[in-house]
């Protein structure tokens, strides 16, 4: 009798072969209209621009450039439609709306994934399990509101603010619409959308969910185009209130031009989150909340944790087995479902980390990357962890919003808590430790507006979320969340 | 940008395994106290959220073959029942050496496991074979008995020609804090093992929290187990993801400090190959390839092996068959 010796079988060896989820999925159009008064539309001067594949380089359909004709056009649009009809829609209409939105959102979500991670660059299994799902619920989250806001705290009868233009970042293009979106029409405001320049496309497949949904025209508007359009957006009289995702600095530039009018304003600007971690910390999950903290979304994420502060007494044992857990990070196509790191979404998001990590090792910094190898088309960069950064450096001190994660160290939970706070951002902070006292000790110290505990990256649309300082302010997610579009 | 790029190895950041030749040794439960209570603690939410998120890793054709090859190799393919005859042990015998008569190319399944009155029986039905042998003993699976009781237990099975014991430890002494009682039990039988290799049973259903776990995981290790085994399957919540991860985080730890390899198996309600290849992830991603072998990973199962095997037909034939094509026991 022969025998099958275990010598004979592929033992050891368990390499994922690529599991690509097919990109035909996306059903993209050659090219997309503006999304004006229930219609695609072309743009007054014809102009239009390629939204690009970052993973590739290669082109997946042209979207037109709204300038100001086109954002008259809209803004007339949503105030007509503000007029006529959403604001004489009862609130239980408003929801009905809202919970279609939702459904079709859940309907059309591994399309929506698909086009999110084509035109964005992150990987399937974070637009598929985290971006999709969660715009959803915040459409399902909100629509439980809009016929309930007598009871959200602002008086007895809060009315909307009227026409709200709202500029989005390209970082989480869907989820960031719907969290735009989902309170305003709950509250009863119509809006003017204007999706990020390099990532335009999931919110064109949305204005197609609103017009199956059979949302009355011009309720929503959806303008594409560069910061020329969002800039005529933010200057036009006829918007009652702007709401802003994106950078700190042109965030500043909003504040000012809309210093001196009626306009109500909300910025969520950047941040230069710490997360802060104990030698009594859970260390298994505290490592992965390190790992999500900064490589999630490849470290696009306005809330990154993107500084960590390592109690000395651990430190050694928490970068060694960061560095370890750094190099097992899968980064590659972003459409692989066993991708864990995708690509970064420009050329100029590529040339600006480059530029800071190189200032991180100028300064003196001890730079680890991953060894892994990245493809040589499209915009890549290897997840990388400085050590021995001190809080002066500008990798200490600057949003670098890339997979680069600055170790510092502490002694004292005073010391913590002041290195954490040295820095002009208030976003987000997490604390890890497995003593609530210290944790509740250092949270009300902490200036931010989110602090995880034994967490970080959590997202909820009933928890509010917003900054502090350079940060920004206003509330988006949650009651709170209500009251940037409410009269109160 | 690969000029920016520095390969990143442990000597990088000074890992140092310790000197296997002084593993630590355990003088006192005083001690044996102080080094559990300094192992860090395990955060449930995140624990279960990391073991969900390996769930997502998609394994498709070209590394499903080989996976489900592996996970063939690491069955230990078990009977505990009290209806349990030789002739059926026989027959899963014949089963465990050639799981698929019609396909040679078959892995044999690493061990199987039975009472310890049945193991003459199966080592005799497994000659040249590379099939072990595993006994339950030590009053399983209660472990309710006298430890005089447990060691003529293992004996028994020992001299019955058990190559693998797999033992379970009081969690009644170890809930209740008698610690020094769980860890010299698992010394003796050990040491009543002779040769033979030790597994040893948490049944984590009834320790209920990580931290039980990952404490039991470093006790057993440190009292000599070859092996720590999630559950004796006889109890209703058994092997889970988020155990099999803390288990396999504990040995991958306790091999960096003491230099020595523990092996863990997972048993109990894995009946899928679906959900073997879920474990087999964990383990890649938590303890490493060095893990990826049936010295230092099993599956205790019964059922399972037929699914493998099932969705092994699969692969080379392109068809499902029906469960029928292969024998129940």
């Amino acid at each position: 009798m022969t025998e099958n010796h275990l010598a004979t079988s592929h033992l050891g060896a368990f390499d994922y072969d690529p599991a690509p989820e097919s990109a035909s999925i996306a059903r993209l159009r050659d090219a997309y209209g503006l999304f004006i008064d229930g219609d695609f539309t072309d743009a007054a001067s014809h102009a239009s621009f390629a939204s690009v594949n970052p993973a590739t380089g290669a082109d997946l359909a042209n979207v037109a450039q709204a300038n100001s004709p086109d954002v008259d056009r809209a803004v007339a649009a949503a105030r007509h439609a503000y007029d006529t009809v959403w604001s004489k829609t009862t609130g239980a209409q408003r929801a009905k709306y809202l919970f279609r939105i939702a459904r079709l959102i859940q309907e059309r979500s591994r399309e929506l994934a698909v086009v999110e991670t084509l035109d964005n660059g992150k990987p399937i299994r974070e637009s598929r399990d985290i971006d999709v799902p969660l715009a959803a619920a915040h459409f399902f989250y909100y629509a439980g509101w809009a016929d309930k806001l007598e009871h959200a705290g602002y008086g007895a009868n809060p009315r909307p603010v009227g026409v709200a233009g709202q500029i989005i970042p390209w970082n989480f293009p869907l989820l960031m619409a719907a969290w735009k979106l989902a309170p305003a029409l709950a509250a009863g405001n119509t809006c003017v959308l204007k999706p990020a320049e390099t990532t335009p496309l999931s919110a064109l497949i949305l204005a197609e969910i609103l017009q199956q949904a059979e949302l009355p025209a011009g309720v929503v508007n959806i303008l594409t185009g560069d910061g020329a359009t969002g800039a005529a957006l933010v200057e036009h009289p006829g918007v009652d209130k702007i709401a802003f995702t994106g950078s700190t600095e042109v965030g500043r530039l909003i504040q000012r031009r809309v210093a001196g009018s009626a306009k109500r304003l909300t910025l969520e600007l950047g941040g230069k989150g710490a997360n802060i971690v104990f030698d009594d910390a859970p260390i298994d999950e505290m490592i992965e909340g390190i790992i999500d903290g900064i490589f999630f979304n490849q470290g696009h994420v306005c809330c990154a944790g993107s500084r960590l502060l390592v109690q000395e007494t651990i430190a050694d044992e928490v970068l060694r087995r960061l560095v370890r857990r750094v190099e097992q990070l899968r980064v590659g196509d972003p459409l692989d479902k066993n991708t864990d790191v995708g690509a970064i979404n420009s050329a100029a998001q590529l040339a600006k980390i480059t530029e800071l990590v190189a200032a991180g090792e100028a300064e003196g910094a001890t730079r680890y990357s991953s060894s892994c190898e990245l493809p040589s088309a499209g915009y890549w960069f290897a997840p990388t962890v400085f050590a021995n950064v001190s809080s002066s450096h500008r990798i200490a001190r600057e949003e670098i919003f890339g997979p680069v994660l600055s170790v510092l160290t502490f002694r004292t939970p005073d010391e913590a808590v002041a290195k954490a706070n040295d820095t002009n951002y208030g976003l987000a902070c997490g604390v890890w430790s497995e003593k609530g006292s210290r944790t509740l000790w250092v949270a009300e110290r902490l200036r931010a507006g989110v602090i995880w505990a034994n967490t970080y990256n959590r997202f909820d649309p009933t928890s509010p979320f917003g900054g502090v300082r350079e940060s920004g302010f206003g509330r988006e997610g949650g009651r709170h969340g209500l009251e940037a579009y409410l009269d109160v | 940008m690969s000029t920016y790029l520095r390969v990143v190895s442990d000597a990088d950041v000074g890992v140092r395994l310790a000197d296997p030749a002084r593993p630590p040794s355990i003088a006192s439960e005083t001690q044996l106290r102080s080094v559990l209570a300094s192992l860090a603690g395990v955060d449930a939410v995140g624990a279960e959220a990391r073991a969900a998120k390996l769930a997502t890793r998609s394994i498709k054709t070209a590394s499903k073959r080989p996976a489900l090859d592996t996970i063939i190799s690491m069955i230990d393919l078990t009977t505990l029942e009290g209806a349990d005859t030789p002739e059926r042990v026989a027959s899963m015998c014949d089963k465990a050496r050639r799981p698929d008569p019609h396909d040679p190319s078959t892995p044999s399944v690493a061990a199987v496991c039975v009472y310890p009155d049945l193991v003459a029986g199966a080592k005799s039905r497994l000659v040249g074979s590379s099939v072990a042998v595993a006994a339950v003993a030590t009053a399983f699976p209660s472990g309710r008995a006298s430890l005089a009781v447990k060691l003529l237990d293992v004996a028994d099975a020992v001299a019955a020609g058990a190559d693998e014991i797999d033992m379970v430890i009081d969690r009644g002494a170890f809930l209740s804090g008698r610690l020094g009682q769980v860890f010299d039990e698992i010394v003796s039988v050990k040491s009543a093992c002779g040769t033979a290799h030790l597994k040893v049973i948490l049944e984590t259903g009834e320790l209920v929290t990580y931290d039980n776990v990952r404490r039991a995981s470093w006790l057993a290790m440190l009292a000599g187990a070859d092996f720590i085994k999630t559950s004796t399957g006889k109890v209703s919540v058994a092997a889970t993801a988020p155990v099999a991860l803390v288990m396999l985080e504990a040995v991958r730890d306790f091999a960096e400090s003491t230099g020595r390899l523990v092996g863990v198996k997972v048993a109990g309600g894995i009946r899928s190959a679906k959900d073997a290849i879920r474990y087999l992830v964990i383990v890649n991603e938590t303890a490493g390839s060095a893990w990826m072998r049936p010295e230092l990973f099993r599956f205790g199962a019964s059922s399972l092996l037929n699914d493998v095997l099932m969705q092994r037909l699969r692969q080379t034939r392109g068809v499902y068959v029906r469960p029928e094509e292969f024998s129940a026991d």
